[in-house]
């Protein structure tokens, strides 16, 4: 397709109206390219590759059964909240091996830790999937339609935002009750504000654009570009924001599991597991520092990759 | 300029209204009886319907709201259902910590945060700016709660015998308290008014309170205290403004009037102090608003994890008894201060950037 | 002696950039001296290396650029070999910049006054209040309407007019010897670009000021210059009095330039272009850079074209082209 030069200047900074007369599969293959010439980029997408692998495998590298109470099933005797076991290390080869201790119900920690992986990392896919869903909803039909419609919409946005956001996440959580369903739904509500102005944003510039005005008053049929044009390329800095916030709602959900507020024992939830023993935290730092050391380095890895994205889809770094 | 402060404080109103209509509501959507969740699952019809009432449950809920936001505004929030105190009082005795928490918590991330983003730009790619933004990194990805835990670890346990001890938690250590002012300095305070309410609110503002008596001891002993929350609490905004304001200061540092200051002849470091930062600092400014939010929510976890007084703790403990009261008002006052504290951060904005005043 | 008049003496200037790709030559081998009171115009198409010159003297390059080779001589001293500290000194005071977009060359949460104020401060040490009224008579001297308002405004509320004016206050604020202008009106409106450059000629008359006036828009340079330089691709091709290049121009890039202009009344079907495209930088010929592009070139001499890059030939006194059909004018 012929670039059409020069068109609107009220664009936001997000934009790149090149981008929006690319072909957008090629937009991605470019994008992935400088993604993985990065440094961020490419930590992050290996430890995220690396989590991934852990949580599937979980069953296969798990010794024991997250939930599974050991006292009376061994052969000497278990203390509880004992010390990580190391054989490789130097622990006593009599003594079960137990990289990570044993928390004070008598489970092996390395497993639970483990299967944690598979809670947050579906923690942090669902929320986000809510929230992006929500969210590009309600900007796209303020954007779209205008009006009163608009005004509501960004209204209740702003009394979200009003709040700070993991208050009115335990609020949410105290009206619906604790658990981790609910935990997932407050904090989606929470973080759904910030894809809503965007997406509203990127609406709202593009249907300024002298070429938008163009094509439509030539026949062209303005939903096919809504839907084939303008949403997927304008998706690029949701799609940034989206992998950063799978990093907060982890973060955020753990939080509230610590709180007693989220995920319930027996979940092993990192939070939830931190949360337990955060009392006993002088005496057994393990079973802190552990699930902590996870959480860290699972948010990190969204972390990283999601800066590694932003800037291979940084416009302004073209070559 | 004073159009600009006014439309600001304008919009202000009906967000107030929102934040009054939002906490009432959630309030009372919280599921459970206060009367059977303070009173016990034995309290009988009777009482029950007394203790509605007394709280002024039986009214229809529109006027229990309008009732409710008359005395907000008042600054009467009613007593608490679980101790029945007043909440005002309550109020006043633990919202200083979590301020003093928050506020230790702001003004040490913005100027390490700052200082640490600035020194990132001007040595650019070289290994401070690498180690800074992977230590940055690493901070927006550590648990504030875990933090602390760890903390309290190391200098509360491991360091026990060592001159680096700090406390792992409370405001002071046992034995110790803090004399408010007005005691100090023998002013005639009658108890219960709204005037000793707020100095009583001012003199819980232990390390205030000292510095203004003079009092050393209590001074040193309640910064002890704040330093290990504080660190924890301040360690994601801290990062999250030191990678702003290094990529903010880069690229100012490429604009034309920064060219120009040099084809001025103004010295290297006049271009950064003088011309630079001021551009700079706008983007920082812009999110203190909400990282205060991310401040005050971090408080909660903070003032768990270290034993803290604070409005966090206590409103996550009213929640679970359906202390209304309690619930309503601390949120109330959080969601007030944030938007206090935005208002602030706009309009000093507005002063810092000219262009954004004169619309 | 002669020197004497000479304030500025460029010599073999080539400076590169770090790039991805390698190092890139943005200048290569470019000379041309600056007498006193001279305009000297520097002409081309954009990217032809005139700005980069400019920067490279001032010491104003960015951080992936860097002087390869070369000298610049003011009044003795190798600007190229100077210290920061002594270009500080120099900048602003002696030799002076002006720059193509004056929106954006001011910083934005400064008042004006402050900013011509600053100029004195710095290079005249004056206090505060004495670089203020200074800065007030300087923004009088280059005509703005309604100085003492505008004092305190913002740049933001200046015309782009009104805004490069302020630049020339302050470049010329300490009465420099040389100032440079970057493309001064090429984000004017055409009104007020003659505006602005009879306000330079005025100030020009006044401080004696040399100016290098660096353009690529050829009615610019007949008003204005006394000498011209023409670069194409990094290098300097053509150099000599106004009068002669624009009336004989010799090399064929200078040539095909005063063809394309369009004149006014005179009827023609199509404008004359340049055919082909400027080679890119990183993937320069090996011989002549204008080769490919070139109308006048024929068989005997081709191949030397294709394989040598001729050095520069001075036809006569001060009138010089690099090309190889000069070989044996000289």
């Amino acid at each position: 397709m012929s670039k059409l030069g020069r068109v609107s200047e009220t664009l936001s900074d997000n934009f790149d109206e090149d981008l929006l007369l690319q072909e957008p599969i090629s937009v991605w293959r470019r994008t992935f390219k400088r993604l993985l010439s990065r440094r961020s980029g490419k930590i992050g997408l290996f430890l995220i590759g690396f989590i991934f692998l852990i949580a599937f495998t979980a069953p296969i590298i798990a010794p024991y059964d997250p939930n599974e109470v050991l006292i009376g099933k061994e052969i000497v005797k278990l203390k509880k909240r004992e010390g990580p076991c190391i054989h490789m290390l130097g622990c006593d080869s009599a003594k079960p091996q137990h990289i990570m201790g044993i928390d004070g119900n008598y489970r092996d920690q390395f497993s639970r830790i483990i299967y944690g992986s598979r809670i947050s990392l579906s923690i942090g896919f669902s929320t986000v999937s809510f929230a992006v869903t929500g969210g590009v909803l309600l900007g796209a039909l303020a954007a779209f339609f205008g009006g009163w419609i608009d005004n509501i919409i960004m209204r209740v946005m702003d009394v979200i935002l009003g709040f700070p956001s993991l208050l009115l996440a335990i609020a949410i959580v105290a009206v619906l009750g604790p658990g981790i369903r609910n935990a997932l739904l407050a904090i989606a509500i929470v973080t759904l504000p910030a894809y809503a102005r965007l997406t509203r944003a990127s609406v709202l510039t593009v249907k300024e654009l002298d070429f938008v005005k163009a094509s439509i008053a030539l026949g062209a049929s303005p939903t096919r570009l809504l839907l084939f044009r303008i949403l997927p390329n304008s998706l690029t800095p949701i799609v940034v924001l989206a992998t950063l916030g799978i990093a907060t709602a982890i973060l955020d959900a753990a939080g509230l599991s610590f709180l007693g507020l989220g995920a319930q024992p027996p979940t092993p939830e990192w939070g939830t597991m931190l949360g337990s023993e955060r009392n006993q935290v002088f005496s057994a730092p393990h079973l802190v520092f552990f699930p902590g050391i996870a959480i860290m380095i699972t948010v990190l890895a969204f972390n990283l990759f999601g800066d590694g994205l932003r800037d291979a889809l940084d416009p302004r770094l073209n070559d | 300029m004073t159009a600009y402060i006014i439309k600001r404080l304008f919009i202000s109103i009906p967000v107030l209204f929102g934040i009054l209509l939002v906490t009432f509501v959630l309030a009372r959507l919280i599921p459970g009886d206060p009367c059977k969740a303070i009173l016990g699952e034995k309290a009988t019809v009777e009482v029950c319907e007394k203790f509605k009432i007394r709280f002024g449950l039986d009214k229809p809920i529109h006027t229990q709201f309008m009732l409710y936001s008359k005395r907000v505004v008042v600054g009467d929030f009613g007593n608490s259902i679980r101790f029945s105190r007043p909440v005002s009082q309550i109020l006043v005795e633990r919202f200083p910590v979590t301020i003093e928490l928050a506020l230790g918590g702001l003004v040490v991330a913005i100027i390490v945060g700052v200082f640490l983003g600035i020194i990132s730009a001007l040595r650019h790619n070289s290994p401070i700016d690498v180690g800074t933004m992977v230590l940055a990194n690493i901070g927006i990805s550590m648990p504030v709660f875990w933090l602390g835990l760890m903390l309290a670890y190391l200098f509360g346990l491991l360091l026990k015998d060592t001159i680096f001890w700090l406390p792992p938690s409370g405001r002071l250590t046992a034995g110790l308290s803090s004399i408010p002012f007005f005691e100090v300095w023998g002013w005639e305070v009658v108890k219960g008014t709204t005037n000793s309410k707020v100095l009583e609110f001012f003199a819980n503002h232990y390390i205030f309170n000292a510095l203004i008596t003079g009092n050393w001891e209590i001074f040193k002993d309640s910064i002890r205290h704040m330093i290990l929350p504080v660190i924890a609490l301040s360690t994601i905004p801290m990062a999250i403004i030191a990678r702003i304001t290094r990529s903010s200061l880069l690229e100012v540092l490429g604009r034309d009037y920064i060219r120009t200051a040099r084809a001025k002849g103004v010295r290297n470091k006049n271009v950064v102090s003088k011309h630079a930062l001021r551009n700079a600092m706008l983007p920082v400014v812009t999110i203190l608003g909400l990282q205060m939010g991310g401040l005050l929510s971090g408080a909660v976890l903070t003032e768990t994890v270290f034993g803290l007084a604070g409005v966090g703790r206590m409103l996550v403990e009213a929640i679970y008894a359906r202390d209304y009261p309690i619930i309503q008002a601390f949120t109330v006052m959080v969601a007030v201060a944030y938007m206090l504290i935005n208002l602030i951060v706009d309009i000093s904005y507005g002063f810092l950037d000219p262009r954004v005043r004169l619309e | 002696m002669l020197n004497q008049l000479i304030q500025l003496e460029v010599k073999n200037l080539t400076t590169c950039f770090r790039t991805v790709k390698g190092d890139v030559t943005a200048v290569d081998d470019v000379s041309f001296s600056l007498k006193k009171g001279e305009t000297l115009c520097i002409v081309g198409e954009s990217g032809c290396g005139k700005s980069v010159s400019a920067l490279s003297i001032m010491g104003l390059l960015s951080p992936s650029g860097y002087v390869k080779s070369g000298s610049a001589i003011f009044q003795d001293n190798n600007l190229l070999s100077m210290s920061s500290n002594q270009l500080e000194k120099l900048r602003g005071n002696r030799i002076s910049m002006i720059f193509q977009d004056p929106g954006s060359s001011l910083n934005p949460v400064m008042r004006i006054g402050d900013q011509v104020a600053e100029i004195f401060q710095i290079h005249l040490n004056m206090s505060k209040k004495e670089s203020l009224e200074k800065a007030f008579e300087m923004l009088k001297q280059v005509e703005i309407p309604d100085p003492e308002s505008r004092m305190l405004a913002y740049p933001h509320e200046l015309s782009g007019g009104m805004a490069q004016r302020i630049m020339i206050a302050i470049a010329l604020a300490c009465h420099p010897d040389i100032l440079i202008a970057d493309e001064p009106t090429t984000a004017l409106d055409v009104t007020i670009q003659s505006q602005i450059l009879n306000l330079m000629t005025q100030m020009q008359s006044k401080t004696e000021t040399a100016i290098i006036l660096i353009t690529h828009d050829l009615g610019v340079v007949a008003e204005m210059a006394d000498n011209v330089l023409v670069m194409y691709c990094g290098q300097v091709v053509e150099y000599g009095d106004v009068k002669t290049v624009f009336s004989t121009p010799i090399h064929p890039y200078t040539k095909a330039l005063m063809k394309s202009i369009p004149i006014i009344g005179k009827k023609t079907r199509r404008l004359d272009a340049i055919p082909g495209r400027v080679p890119s930088l990183d993937m320069l010929p090996i011989g002549c850079r204008f080769e490919k592009r070139c109308s006048e070139k024929n068989n005997h001499i081709e191949l030397e074209c294709q394989n040598k890059i001729p050095p520069i030939f001075d036809i006569n006194q001060a009138h010089g082209s690099r090309c190889w059909l000069e070989k044996g004018s000289e």
